[in-house]
């Protein structure tokens, strides 16, 4: 067994707590300086069915899921059912023998050790995490300086109970520490709820939607330290109108949905575009169409969301793929939606959203508000100011004495509703020179990453830059990915695809979305490989589609 | 007066109970200046439709939002500033056909916003078609005829709604609809105001108003017994008596003071939430 680079499944039913022992797990390699990537795998119920998590574990970057499993931990048999033949020839089932019958693998008395201890049932899981740790030769001090962190109620039972299995269990081998610090350990959303918080987010809307739904409970949990109210309100569509409010109000306001929410929102987008009021939605994708597959991936809502919102405008839309950009990008888009005063849509999907990945904590430092452009006192305010760039500055009411007049109709310069011809052209054309702006400014940041080189090229965006980043890596390949999708970055995917020979174009939908997109800017694609399960790839998986 | 007007060219039709509206609420925005609240702390927001134009003819900071959600912008608003009073303006179409449950949820959580309902018992600006407040037999161009459907009584609703603050004025008598509109405003809490207004373009109700209402004290103004026997007076369709005036009243925490709770600071500390990541 190569001891620098593990996949683990730790799954049960819904309602054994896998998720929590997942990051527990997670959190001790952590604590040994190794790299981590957590997939979350769960079905939408509350009890039951069967959840999983799968935690990625190197000494090197680790950006992807594996198919190969080294440790299997079962909280009930049918985990054993449904990933027994992913373990490589020496990986081993851990597993709950009170209540599993099976001849292989290490079983672990967990029920009994949990009785023992006096905990309660759920507590098994701690029991195979506290075998695990033996097993894989850790220290039991490392094992318990993570549960101090992590259980929050009944830590000494837990304690009591892992060491139990701990000591019931033969260690076969010896995972030592990399030398290098842990790394906060953060999902998507986590990471786009802090970013938003370092662009200045006051206040938070949201109706309950996975997967985008832990933004709001993170925001709601950590108040204390973020200091952002969070909000639930009757649905989506008053979740965004509140927040367009909010905004004109003066204050940075963030809301967050999935596909069916989206849509629901698409009127005031076109609200937020025609009284240019800035406003930050969170699309993340579930697999569609209408409800679709609630808690599994997709990327189909790519050329509903460029074009979402009736009527002639621009919208900002971004598109990161890991935490660290999740981090980045939303500060930005925040700055940006307040500096074009526009409609900006944050596209994610559920393996970013709710997948756990390490954080680079130095970018904190590299991020911060970016003011808009505020009216300076001087004249009589108007809100709709005939800029020569197209950006009216800004004032929020009450805190100058003239007059903010918003609105939703086409309107003059005071936002006083018009319906001649000369004024409809005149305000259509100090939108569209700031359509225009937005567009330099793509073109001023880095709106296009690439990776290796090679003429052989893999466009992909999203969360599936990760595996093509590590599949590129192996097979020398160029990967191309495009993480502002609105105003286009077309000069830069241009010379990112110079020399490119071969493209091939790896996406999450049916009907290859982005190769539309990049259709209309004269970009074709050689090949497409697509997904649509809403599963994410898996190294192995794209590799042997790109090689087929 | 002069510092309230806009340039806007007025469009309402001759005759339309929107005059008594607009000239109403600008004695009692020249009131409550005067009483000390600065201009610019007053937000108008309005929905779509004749009742809306309103705040292009008032020069106050106004957000014109989207048919059916004014108040959810509202919300938003007040959410952001609550130094700011915030009154909607909007329509029976808009509020309690489209927007029907953004009315009951604000209502209900007693956002401390001002509701204005301009109820000329149809769409107008569409010319002439049915709401969810129409008497059941209107003749429309949508229902020729004639509408089939039970109209709300909208102080009910409102009660069941949860709502801390219900009256009842009418376009004409502008006197007393500006001594609603202050008490409404002077409320804190959620507070609905229907006013009653005659459209002469397609539903002129001026004569049977007119006739029909008269000024109710409820003599016992937090009690919900005593309101809907007033409220129950009208039944949106049939006879007899239209009670006006401030049928119910009673005070609970705002929300907007409740959600910010503990926000209020402006401390933020990144890193160590960063640290509970570890």
């Amino acid at each position: 067994m190569n001891n620098k680079e593990f996949s683990i499944i730790v799954g049960g039913a819904a309602g054994q707590g896998s998720r929590k022992a997942g990051l527990i797990i997670a959190k001790l390699f952590n604590e040994l300086g190794y790299n981590i990537f957590i997939h979350e795998d769960y079905q939408s119920l509350i009890k039951g069915g069967h959840n999983f998590s799968k935690i990625m574990v190197s000494d090197k970057e680790v950006l992807c899921e594996r198919d190969k499993v080294e440790f299997l931990l079962a909280l009930d048999k049918n985990t054993i059912v449904q990933h027994e033949s992913r373990l490589t020839s020496d990986g081993k089932i851990v597993f709950n023998k009170d209540k599993i019958d099976f001849d292989k693998g290490i079983g672990v008395a967990a029920e009994t050790i949990t009785k023992e201890a006096g905990g309660i049932p759920i507590m098994s899981n701690t029991a195979l995490i506290g075998a695990l740790a033996k097993i894989i030769g850790v220290d039991f001090s490392v094992l318990s300086n993570v549960l101090e962190k992590e259980i929050k109620k009944e830590l000494e039972k837990n304690k009591d109970v892992a060491k139990r299995a701990y000591d019931s269990v033969e260690s076969l081998m010896k995972v030592e520490a990399t030398g290098k610090n842990p790394k906060p350990l953060l999902t998507g959303n986590e990471a786009i709820a802090l970013g938003a918080v370092s662009a200045g987010l006051e206040k938070y809307i949201a109706y309950p939607m996975t997967p985008a739904t832990s933004v709001l409970h993170y925001l709601a949990d950590h108040k204390e330290e973020l200091n952002v109210a969070t909000i639930q309100m009757e649905d989506e569509i008053s979740v965004v109108n509140m927040a367009i409010g909010s905004a004109y109000a003066g204050k940075r306001t963030m809301v967050g949905t999935s596909g069916g929410g989206f849509a629901l929102m698409t009127e005031a987008i076109s609200l937020s575009a025609m009284s240019e009021t800035p406003l930050v939605i969170i699309n993340s994708q579930r697999t569609g169409p209408a409800t679709g597959v609630p808690t599994y991936s997709g990327q189909s809502d790519l050329l509903f969301t460029l074009a979402s919102g009736h009527g002639d405008f621009t919208r900002f839309i971004i598109a990161p793929s890991d935490v660290n950009e999740a981090f980045i990008w939303s500060n930005k888009i925040m700055n940006l939606a307040w500096k074009y005063q526009t409609p900006a849509i944050l596209l994610v999907d559920k393996e970013l959203s709710e997948n756990t990945f390490p954080f680079d904590e130095t970018l904190i430092n590299s991020v911060k508000k970016e003011e808009g452009l505020m009216f300076d006192g001087n004249g009589e305010y108007s809100r709709y100011k005939n800029a020569e760039n197209g950006i009216s500055p800004m004032a929020f009411p009450g805190e100058i004495r003239d007059t903010v007049k918003s609105t939703s109709y086409e309107h003059d310069e005071k936002g006083i509703t018009v319906e001649d011809a000369l004024s409809i052209i005149l305000m259509q054309e100090k939108r569209l020179r700031k359509f225009k702006e937005m567009e330099k400014e793509v073109d001023n940041l880095k709106a296009v990453k690439t990776y290796g080189k090679g003429s052989k090229v893999i466009i992909c965006w999203g969360s599936n830059k990760g595996v093509s980043r590590e599949v590129g890596e192996k097979l020398g390949m160029k990967v191309v990915q495009p993480i502002i999708l609105q105003p286009f970055p077309t000069k830069q995917m241009q010379k990112a695809l110079e020399g490119a020979e071969e493209i091939i174009l790896v996406e999450s939908n049916a009907t290859a979305q982005m190769e539309h997109v990049l259709n209309s800017y004269g970009i074709k694609v050689d090949r497409k490989i697509l997904k649509y399960d809403g599963r994410p790839f898996t190294l192995e998986e794209l590799e042997s589609k790109i090689k087929e | 007066m002069n510092e309230l007007e806009t340039k806007c060219p007025n469009t309402w039709c001759p005759g339309c109970g929107n005059f008594g509206i607009l000239m109403a609420i600008k004695q009692t925005i020249d009131e409550l200046i005067k009483r000390g609240t600065p201009k610019e702390k007053i937000v108008l927001v309005s929905d779509i439709g004749c009742n809306s134009k309103i705040v292009d003819y008032i020069n106050v900071n106004s957000f014109y939002s989207l048919h059916g959600r004014p108040i959810t912008t509202a919300e938003g608003i007040k959410l952001a500033n609550s130094d700011l009073r915030v009154i909607v303006f909007t329509g029976d179409g808009g509020t309690f056909n489209e927007g029907s449950s953004h009315f009951i949820h604000a209502a209900r959580r007693n956002a401390n916003i001002n509701v204005f309902l301009h109820n000329n018992r149809l769409f107008a600006l569409t010319t002439g078609q049915f709401t969810a407040v129409s008497p059941k037999g209107l003749k429309g161009k949508s229902t020729p005829e004639g509408n089939v459907e039970e109209p709300f009584n909208l102080p009910e609703l409102a009660m069941a709604a949860k709502a801390s603050f219900i009256a009842r004025g009418y376009s004409v008598k502008v006197d007393h609809l500006k001594k609603m509109m202050l008490e409404a405003i002077n409320h804190e809490g959620f507070s609905f105001l229907e006013i009653l207004q005659p459209c002469p373009s397609f539903f002129d109700t001026a004569k049977d108003y007119n006739e029909r209402t008269y000024e109710a004290i409820n003599p016992e103004i937090d009690s919900k017994e005593k309101a809907l026997g007033f409220i129950r007076e009208w039944n949106y369709n049939g006879e007899g008596k239209i009670p006006l005036g401030v049928f119910y009243k009673t005070e609970r925490l705002h929300y907007e003071e409740e959600i910010n709770k503990g926000t209020e600071d402006n401390k933020v500390d990144i890193k160590k939430c960063l640290a509970t990541h570890l």
